[in-house]
């Protein structure tokens, strides 16, 4: 079972509310935890996991040989992603422009292509508090987010609960985050980004069919109209979350609440009940 | 020509709240925003339609399953995992590269445009908006980002308006990447959480990374004093100028829930503290 944890709005709660999740299932239920936010991973601030192993996720880049290139232009013609021009007698790869697919390669007559890997970011997995933890952090100035979430997320193991933290927003690392989840669990505020950036969301989980639920963060900020948006929807509304300086100030920290408010264990475990009634 | 844009690494730190203000406050500008995932900074605007399009941005393979002989060679030379056991292509993981249309000796597969979003120009009582939404689950931010900002260009030549407010997305990566390119500078939002500053210091690498001069406001700062001062002296270790703190303050999400800039509601704690930015920004020429 895999519960990914998302939002359209940045900033709403996703990786609290993944991380007090994780918490909470831990004692009843073997899971394990992927940070898939892997432009800005922050669970690890939370969990202090160990990193016992670290790999490079890579893209290919193509690389020309100018002895071998007679500049006909078909590899420039073939990218659908403008990633070569032909100048000064051969081509130039604009390595950032370039996703890596190898179609220059198979489309070069003279066989003047080859390829060479490019790191865009690394997995790091070890424990965390007895669970397994994952983590992808793409590097500074890399555009890719998404090869490193779908590398990331093969790390999944059978058999147990799966808690995937997801990045913001309703692009492509999103859905790479969510598709195939079991759960989308949409993390939003009552306020009217938060509610214009759900509506996003729920978007985003609907066009790869899987079924959301919300989490109200902050409840009380703002108005009611995120409520009434998920009853017109038939969206349930799992857990409700004031907005309380205390918890606020845990959060700060990197403090999980369910470790110093006993009371959220329990809410925690209620909300995953739930959850698992919303995917039966 | 000055453009400054709004960058945070973590959501939800207050970018699209300084971005509205700076939108009140300016006097000529035209207002950008960048966050084509999530765009907001609309609905503080009231914005009415000037002109709007579809936005084509990249293409998706489509399959005709008549002509297909099921002899797998798309399926192997996809290198996104974008074509199923049974050979059925998947919208959502297919990047549009071609390469199973060139590899398919059957000719069965073609690459089709695909509408990624809309994008839109707009009058607001604040000044001209360019902005867009993109479709959900497309994978083309960064160029729509980079679409958007072609219209906000155009825009400023024709309306010979030479100052960009934009609003910037959240993260480091693709559309972040596209909207840093060619702004004359970047200011951060963070905020007092571990996170905020974590975020902060990879958005601070990347801005550097492209050579853009950065400036710093710490964002409901008496949240976390301990972290606030964290974060400022990280800010001092990497000669990164705090343009000013704001307090947290709930009239910020009351002015927004109004559809309003917390500079246009009465006077208040975080909008005294955002005119302060505001005229230190004037002052440093920063916009």
């Amino acid at each position: 079972m895999r519960i990914t944890v998302a939002s359209g709005k940045g900033g709403t709660g996703k990786t609290t509310v993944a991380v007090n999740l994780a918490l909470a299932c831990s004692d009843e239920h073997p899971i394990q935890f992927l940070d898939c936010d892997v432009e800005e991973p922050n669970a690890h601030l939370f969990l202090e996991p160990s990193t016992e192993r670290r790999r490079s996720v890579e893209k290919l880049l193509p690389r020309i040989d100018p002895d071998l290139c007679d500049s006909c232009g078909a590899c420039s013609q073939a990218c659908e992603f403008n990633a070569i021009a032909v100048l000064g007698g051969t081509g130039l790869v604009y390595d950032e422009l370039c996703h890596g697919c190898g179609l220059c390669r198979m489309v070069c007559p003279k066989e003047a292509i080859r390829e060479i890997p490019h790191e865009l970011g690394v997995i790091e997995s070890g424990i965390a508090r007895g669970f397994p933890f994952a983590q992808g952090v793409l590097n500074i100035g890399e555009a890719m987010a998404t090869p490193i979430i779908h590398e990331l997320k093969k790390e999944a193991e059978t058999g147990r609960l799966v808690i995937v933290d997801a990045p913001p927003g309703t692009g492509c690392p999103a859905i790479a985050a969510i598709h195939g989840s079991d759960l989308a669990l949409l993390v939003t505020e009552p306020t009217p980004f938060g509610l214009h950036d759900l509506k996003a969301a729920v978007g985003v989980s609907r066009a790869v069919g899987v079924p959301a639920a919300v989490v109200i963060n902050r409840d009380g900020i703002g108005d009611d109209r995120v409520e009434r948006y998920c009853e017109d929807e038939g969206i349930p509304v799992l857990l409700k979350i004031s907005f309380d300086r205390e918890i606020a100030s845990l959060c700060a920290q990197g403090k999980p609440l369910v470790d110093s408010m006993p009371s959220w264990r329990n809410r925690y475990r209620e909300l995953h009940h739930q959850m698992l009634e919303v995917v039966s | 020509m000055s453009s400054v844009l709004f960058l945070s690494g973590k959501g939800g730190t207050g970018k699209t709240t300084l971005a509205g203000a700076f939108a009140a406050l300016s006097k000529e500008k035209i207002l950008v925003d960048c966050d084509v995932d999530a765009a907001n900074l609309h609905l503080l605007l009231e914005p009415s339609i000037v002109e709007q399009g579809e936005y084509e941005g990249s293409k998706t393979a489509v399959k005709n399953d008549d002509r297909c002989t099921a002899c797998n060679r798309c399926r192997e030379v996809c290198r996104f995992n974008a074509i199923g056991e049974d050979l059925s292509i998947d919208e959502y993981l297919c990047e549009g590269c071609g390469a199973c249309a060139f590899a398919c000796p059957a000719k069965a597969i073609e690459l089709v445009p695909r509408v990624s979003g809309t994008w839109m120009i707009a009058e607001t009582r604040l000044g001209p908006l360019a902005s867009a939404e993109l479709d959900p689950g497309e994978e083309t931010s960064g160029k729509l980002v980079m679409h958007v900002k072609q219209k906000a260009n155009a825009l400023s030549e024709k309306l010979k308006i030479d100052r960009l407010v934009i609003d910037g997305a959240p993260g480091i990566g693709c559309p972040v990447i596209a909207s840093v390119s060619g702004v004359d500078a970047v200011v951060l939002v963070t905020e007092p959480t571990l996170s905020g500053l974590h975020d902060l210091r990879r958005i601070l690498d990347v801005v550097k990374h492209f050579d853009i001069p950065a400036h710093l406001v710490i964002n409901k700062a008496d949240l976390s004093p301990d972290v606030t001062e964290r974060i400022r002296s990280f800010a001092e270790q990497n000669q990164l100028p705090v343009l000013g703190e704001i307090p947290f303050d709930r009239r910020v999400t009351e002015a927004m829930v109004e559809g309003r800039s917390i500079v246009e509601d009465d006077r208040s704690a975080a909008s005294e503290a955002i005119e302060g930015i505001f005229e230190r920004c004037a002052k440093g020429g920063i916009l």
